[in-house]
């Protein structure tokens, strides 16, 4: 008996090719892949996520940050943090890398429908929700409210900036840009997150919220909305820990009883509240 | 120009709910409507913390004068409080605040407020109550853009 | 006394010790590669096998915390040792592989997935915890959307000889994880040795198609009942003698519920973090994948190999580990396996086979811990 090679062996990477770099800010950079070799098209879920694979460095977890009205091209927003991401930020259009998913939940944006819809994004935090903005403005009319909060370290590092003044100019839609700091040629609005949850105007009986930034502010952010009249199970987070082989075998991105590459990213607070805030888990 | 009283201001400003009207009418005694156009200091780090603000409608930017050009660390907005060091000594304002579009508010005689509030403890623990956890809040948010979370190294 | 008994499903028969050998023949003969316990440094070590005097006729083994020495038993039996030092998921799970292998650079790239004949292994000497820790290992890598294509056809190829235990060891606790000392399911043939007053013979179960085809071509004879019966009463005195006990009811939220409890931190005290609990289990499934590149840079490699939750590289993401203390690590292992495995894979990830307990180097017991616990919450 033998192993024939297959094409859908998860754990083997296909190739795509770099269409188009955009650079963000200082050192995140988004880029749009297309399948090489004819396959078909990568067909994903808001909030899902690919392993991107990189030539001679490695693989790394990277949510989606593109619009799923749009499958055959694969969009992904990378900050250089770690070496693989590092060497990622070099790459230019034309160069080739490897793609395994998409994986994992997705936000529960059928379930929101009906109701307000609020985003509450912090960083690159906004990249996995842009995916879900898209979706939301496309089926505009199957939503009440929609509210897009978005937190920044300051002005230079505020992600995807052209496409938050489009939505503020939306008038179908509320957006609020904070920063943490800014220099005085700065307008808009300092200080965290979490202040603007209260002046984003919702039914926290209706609303549905989307939260996705590092772990501290998501905890601030749903402190703020459980403030505010929210239920835990009408706040949805995505949660990040170490990820190797995305198909909840290894064991790496467990947190409490969930594999957060499967059962996760996107989880509802009321399956995890009782495990944020334990040092270490 | 439509006019109001200003203790009917007071008594409609979110920082006042609840505050019976026999103090709102005290603490109008002294206040005033202001009004900063856009790009005008309210105050400078350092300067007597000689007045107390309610914002009403506007946008103040609070900015750290350091080396080089200036910090904003914090933008206030409709309903917020201005001048925390009116009642702390030594009444010194703590940065320099500018207004980023035009802003109305009600000001305070921060002497007079502080006299009102000593003649009655009262109207001075009503204050508090409302004051204590703005300025709270306020350091909570301080402690979380203290710790730079979108900064390298974050998941964010 | 040959028969050409035809033994169905279920049914069982009388192999003699003499005839023992023929077992290891009729599996080669089948094209099976037989891995069997086998004396190697001071230890019974699971290898392959070409006949049956490479058992360890004669020896036994004496497991306590942190301690494992081999001795000589008064008797001649084959399988008269508790469990092996370390369980079949080697073979199954293989501790490193390569998965595929890149040429190419940055611009351009190809992948070839590395395909290898699948190896066809008769287990022989399974115990009834370490056949239940391989259907735990099923659910890991063969259930769910993306089962793992090498366990797979590793698992599906493998015929299993299970043998019921006839003494427990000082650290066994399989009764309490209910996964033996009786093999009940899952086994291709099962075994149990019969010692005494003259004899020395094996009841032969079978419990699958491939176990009867293999039965069919051994020298059996029937079985009475008073055989059966004697079987039934071995089995009955290993369970009566386990060395440890696991409380198991309500564990699962007792240790859910106190991941803040004092006890991590002593324990933390004595764990060594070496992670040898986790390489000894037969259940734990964490790997890694690792990434090399040939020094020119134009080949790369992706390898697969077994990892541990006590390393501080396994829950490492930018910025530093998740789990830097050692408290959080042996938590994470401990309410993995007997909490939140349950809620993952609906069973408890132990089958109390003891190795973590008799393999840790600082003699740390995880029915210990798990009883601390539980003690000083029903104390207050």
């Amino acid at each position: 008996m033998s192993i024939a090679p297959s094409r859908s062996d998860p754990m083997v990477p296909r190739r795509f090719r770099i269409v188009e770099k955009i650079h963000e800010t200082a050192d995140t950079y988004t880029f749009t892949l297309v399948p090489v070799d004819g396959e078909t098209a990568c067909r994903f879920a808001p909030g899902q996520f690919n392993m991107l694979y990189l030539f001679g460095y490695g693989e790394v977890p990277i949510s989606i940050s593109g619009d799923p009205a749009a499958p055959e091209r694969l969009v992904h927003t990378v900050r250089a943090m770690g070496s693989v991401t590092h060497a990622f930020a070099t790459l230019e259009a034309g160069d080739m890398v490897g793609v395994r998913g998409p994986f994992g939940s997705a936000w529960p944006l059928a379930a929101a429908e009906g109701g307000d819809v609020l985003i509450v994004a912090g960083g690159l935090g906004l990249a996995p929700l842009r995916s879900a903005i898209y979706r939301l403005l496309a089926e505009r009319d199957r939503y009440r409210r929609i509210a897009i909060l978005h937190g920044a370290r300051s002005p230079e590092t505020i992600l995807f900036a052209e496409e938050l003044r489009q939505w503020r100019r939306n008038l179908d839609i509320a957006c609020e840009v904070t920063v943490d700091y800014a220099g005085t040629d700065w307008h808009g609005r300092v200080g965290v997150i979490t202040q603007l949850v209260a002046l984003a105007g919702f039914d926290p009986q209706r609303v549905t919220t989307f939260v996705c930034g590092p772990e501290i502010m998501m905890r601030f952010s749903v402190e703020a909305l459980k403030k505010q009249g929210v239920a835990d199970e009408r706040i949805h987070v995505s949660m990040e820990r170490s990820m190797k082989c995305a198909l909840g075998h290894c064991g790496h991105c467990q947190f409490g009883p969930a594999f957060l590459c499967k059962d996760g990213p996107v989880l509802s607070y009321d399956r995890i509240r009782n495990l944020v805030g334990i040092a270490e888990l | 120009m439509e006019t109001h009283k200003l203790e009917d201001v007071i008594a409609a400003a979110p920082f006042f709910r609840g505050l019976d009207p026999a103090f709102c009418a005290t603490i109008a005694g002294c206040g005033k409507h202001v009004r900063f156009e856009k790009g005008q200091t309210v105050y400078r780090q350092g300067d007597p913390a000689d007045t107390f603000y309610v914002v009403q409608h506007g946008h103040v930017a609070l900015e750290l004068p350091g080396a080089g050009r200036p910090l904003v660390h914090q933008t206030l907005h409709d309903n917020d409080i201005l001048n925390a060091a009116w009642v702390v000594p030594p009444y010194r304002c703590h940065s320099n605040a500018r207004a980023v579009d035009t802003t109305v508010a009600i000001a305070f005689d921060a002497a007079c407020l502080r006299g009102k509030c000593d003649a009655d403890h009262d109207l001075g623990y009503e204050l508090m109550k409302r004051f204590v956890p703005i300025v709270v809040e306020r350091l909570n948010r301080a402690r979380l853009q203290a710790l730079d979370v979108y900064g390298p190294g974050s998941a964010g | 006394m040959s028969t050409d008994l035809a033994l169905q499903i279920g049914e069982h028969a009388l192999l003699a010790r003499a005839e023992f050998g023929k077992l290891i023949d009729a599996l080669r003969g089948q094209g099976y590669a037989v891995i069997g316990p086998t004396l190697q440094g001071g230890a019974i070590v699971y290898s392959e096998i070409s006949g049956e005097s490479e058992l360890p006729v004669g020896w036994t083994d004496e497991q306590e915390a942190g301690t494992y020495r081999l001795k000589r038993r008064e008797d001649e039996a084959l399988f008269g040792y508790v469990a092996g030092a370390q369980s079949w998921r080697p073979f199954l799970f293989q501790p490193r592989r390569t998965l595929w292998r890149a040429k190419g650079s940055a611009a351009d790239f190809a992948i070839d997935p590395d395909v290898r004949e699948t190896p066809r292994f008769a287990f022989l000497g399974m115990r009834a915890c370490e056949l239940k820790a391989v259907s735990i290992q099923d659910r890991v890598f063969m259930d769910g959307i993306h089962p793992d294509a090498d366990y797979s056809a590793r698992r599906d190829a493998a015929f299993f000889i299970a043998v019921n235990c006839a003494r427990a060891g000082a650290t066994c606790f399989c009764v309490s994880m209910d996964a033996g000392p009786r093999a009940e399911a899952g086994y291709d043939l099962a075994l149990t040795e019969i010692i005494g007053e003259g004899r020395h013979d094996f009841l032969l179960e079978v419990g699958s198609p491939r176990g009867a085809v293999i039965a069919s071509l051994l020298s059996l004879r029937a079985a009475g009942d008073g055989d059966a019966a004697e079987a039934e009463a071995i089995v009955e005195r290993t369970a009566q003698s386990m060395g440890r006990v696991l409380q198991t009811e309500g564990l699962k939220s007792l240790l859910q519920e106190n991941l803040e409890h004092p006890q991590w931190d002593d324990v933390a005290e004595r764990c060594l973090s070496c992670g040898n609990c986790t390489f000894a289990c037969p259940t734990c499934f964490c790997h890694t994948d690792e990434d090399v590149t040939d020094l020119d840079g134009q080949a790369a490699e992706r390898h697969q190999r077994w990892d541990s939750c006590f390393s501080l590289d396994f829950s490492y993401i930018r910025g530093g580990s998740v789990r830097p203390g050692i408290a959080s690590r042996y938590r994470q292992w401990m309410t993995h396996k007997l909490a939140n495995w349950i809620d993952q894979f609906g069973e408890s990830g132990c089958v109390g086979c003891g190795r973590c307990i008799t393999w840790c180097p600082a003699g740390i017991d995880i029915t210990a811990e798990a009883a601390a616990i539980r003690a000083s919450i029903e104390k207050d």
